[in-house]
């Protein structure tokens, strides 16, 4: 459950972001497949060794889905249904991998927003983040 | 077994080396009864825990997350053998204090936020990486004694 100041805390966030989301999105990724190697096994078509463009752009698409739908929380069903359906029946990645990539774009936000990351954001992006790896497991099963 | 490498063993020598226990544990925490709340049932005895500020300003949460992360000392000094270390924790915390042994990982992945918030990009994710290993050794042994 998020409130009013939750969602407007998030918005910013990611707002601010934004400019800069291929770097964000790469580090994320990167973070990602270095603490969990199996997670690499989802890319092997891809180049993922730190800084290769496939990373950054990667990374960005990413990126800028969670701060589209940080605009609007609540209509978080729609604004997903397309992702909802390639997670669902192209990527097929097991939703297990969904956390690892979250806990990792908490520790890409505190890396770089320091003190500003206090534990109140904190609390807000984690129930963000499960919410939206959530409705991106619902087309599943 | 668990294989600790040279640059392995350094970079948690070397992490550590600059972390103040008696920073980081009240402020990870603290985090772990905001962000997750229904940790606080584990708490009944720490008074006001009621809000984020007051979890925060909290003398005995404080002194509590001194303790935790004061224990990973341990572990830190003897990566070779954390198991054996941990065994009669793990038996306190499953027997005596009833802890869900899931709440390790939590702290573990809170800790981890914490000091990535700390050291910025210094953090690197091959650091990231090693101390998460280093991580999944310790909240493995602590859960070793639940049967």
């Amino acid at each position: 459950m998020l409130t009013k100041h939750e969602k407007e805390l998030i918005a910013k966030i990611w707002d601010k972001m934004i400019p800069v989301a291929s770097d964000i999105g790469a580090e994320c990724l990167l973070r990602m497949m270095t603490t969990f190697p199996g997670t690499k096994t989802y890319f092997a078509h891809l180049d993922i060794r730190p800084g290769s463009p496939h990373l950054r752009s990667h990374g960005k698409k990413i990126v800028l889905a969670i701060a589209e739908c940080s605009k609007d929380i609540s209509s978080m069903m729609v604004t997903l249904a397309p992702l909802q359906t390639l997670h669902a029946y192209k990527l097929r990645i097991d939703p297990c991998n969904f956390k690892l990539l979250c806990h990792c774009i908490l520790v890409t936000l505190a890396a770089h927003m320091g003190d500003e990351f206090n534990p109140v954001a904190h609390a807000a992006m984690d129930k963000y983040l499960s919410a939206f790896a959530a409705v991106l497991a619902e087309k599943y099963r | 077994m668990v294989d600790w490498t040279d640059a392995e063993r350094s970079a948690i020598l070397g992490l550590w080396g600059k972390i103040s226990v008696d920073e980081i544990g009240p402020q990870a925490l603290a985090r772990v009864l905001i962000v997750y709340p229904w940790t606080q049932r584990y708490f009944s005895s720490f008074g006001d825990v009621s809000t984020p500020a007051a979890i925060m300003g909290n003398p005995k949460v404080a002194a509590h997350g001194k303790v935790v992360c004061g224990a990973l000392d341990k572990a830190v000094k003897n990566m070779g053998n954390i198991l054996a270390i941990y065994k009669s924790l793990s038996e306190t915390h499953a027997n005596k204090l009833f802890v869900d042994p899931d709440n390790f990982r939590v702290l573990a992945d809170v800790l981890t936020i914490v000091i990535a918030a700390k050291f910025g990009a210094a953090f690197t994710p091959e650091i990231q990486a090693t101390w998460q290993k280093f991580m999944k050794v310790v909240v493995a042994a602590m859960g070793s004694r639940y049967f």
